[in-house]
């Protein structure tokens, strides 16, 4: 008899997804704070 | 906010993948949002630094991605009723609606302060604008209180050109909002013509749209004057030293095909029969030209803002169309 308490393997792949796409989306953040504050230092835009 | 109906299916999860929280975004909704955004911001011929530019756009599409998110958790009760809606995560159960309104609130507060700190206040005060007022004033308010619910608020998805405008030059002029007053005025005709062929549903989940208030005679008229005004607007464009001799054209062209379609939608028994409940899609002869006018609605807009924005490359370019 299975335990209810017990996470399916469909749950915990769900969750190692989601918990994936969080920390990527932090890494994101972290690079586009690096990338705006280097673009704001030297900025020269270029008018199309 | 829930309805009992759809309370049971939003109590209950099933397991909710990194990709339901995607499709929580409106991601198609968000590809033409960034697709007039980006014109606004082109069109403003402001010396503006690629990187930040990108930012720019990025907050955009987040921005209209936490406001779509924020739909899809207030509006879960009613997506369940319609069929076109009910397989969204939220109705359909795998994402609870807290943890969409969560998302929403998060990536909204990002977007702005992004927008506030990277690129200027202008653009984070518009953007501000844009999602308080579709997911309050259109969302919350207007859509299930007046068939002007998307009159009013096609201001919300009328607006991305201003905010990209604001953000290549700090400022939003007459042209911009030129370019607002487009997306503003076809509105009201793209979504009529949709709901003619789709009242059914509307009615259903008891949100008021134009056929079901009014009828579909009146909607077919309003469509018509809608799409009149629409024309007249998009070619001014090309007067105000905005558009060129192709956007002139495609405007004048493309106007007649669109008013013509109105004619005929307008002469049409479209709406006047209750749609067929066996597929969602499936049309019936008397509702085409709604169907028509709906798909070649979606061509009109892309048609003006991509003319706009091979003027804008091509000049770039040394070439003046």
């Amino acid at each position: 008899m299975s335990d209810p308490n017990q996470e399916s393997t469909e749950a915990a792949a769900a969750r190692r997804g989601r918990n994936i796409a969080i920390a990527l989306a932090l890494a994101a953040f972290v690079i586009l704070v690096f990338v705006i504050t280097i673009a704001k230092m030297g900025a020269h835009g270029t008018a199309l | 906010m829930t309805q009992p109906s759809a309370a049971a299916s939003l109590a209950a999860p099933a397991v909710a993948r990194w990709q339901d929280f995607v499709r929580l975004l409106k991601p198609r909704v968000m590809s033409l949002v960034v697709f007039t955004a980006f014109t606004g911001l082109i069109c403003a011929r402001a010396p503006m630094d690629p990187v930040l530019m990108a930012v720019a756009v990025l907050c955009i599409a987040v921005g209209a991605g936490g406001s779509a998110a924020l739909n899809m958790a207030y509006d879960a009760d009613i997506d369940f009723v319609m069929r076109r809606t009910r397989a969204r995560p939220v109705p359909s159960g795998v994402v609870r609606a807290a943890d969409a309104l969560a998302l929403g609130i998060t990536l909204s507060l990002f977007s702005v302060g992004v927008m506030a700190v990277a690129i200027n206040v202008l653009a984070a005060a518009l953007l501000a604008f844009t999602i308080v007022f579709y997911a309050l004033v259109y969302t919350v308010w207007l859509k299930r209180r007046t068939p002007q619910n998307i009159v009013i608020g096609g201001l919300a998805g009328a607006l991305p050109p201003a905010v990209g405008w604001a953000a290549a030059s700090g400022n939003a002029p007459l042209n911009a909002w030129l370019l607002v007053a487009i997306i503003f005025l076809w509105t009201p005709p793209h979504f009529w013509a949709l709901s003619l062929y789709t009242s059914g549903d509307y009615a259903k989940a008891g949100v008021p749209m134009m056929p079901v208030v009014k009828g579909a005679a009146s909607t077919r008229r309003q469509i018509l004057v809608y799409s009149v005004v629409l024309v007249l607007v998009a070619l001014a464009p090309g007067f105000t030293g905005l558009g060129g001799l192709l956007y002139l054209g495609v405007a004048a062209l493309g106007g007649l095909l669109f008013v013509g379609l109105s004619v005929r939608l307008a002469l049409s028994r479209a709406g006047d029969t209750p749609p067929p409940h066996d597929g969602l899609y499936d049309v019936k002869a008397s509702a085409r030209p709604a169907r028509d006018l709906f798909a070649y609605s979606i061509l009109y807009l892309f048609s003006l803002f991509a003319a706009l924005l091979i003027e804008r490359f091509a000049a770039f370019g040394g070439v003046n169309l």
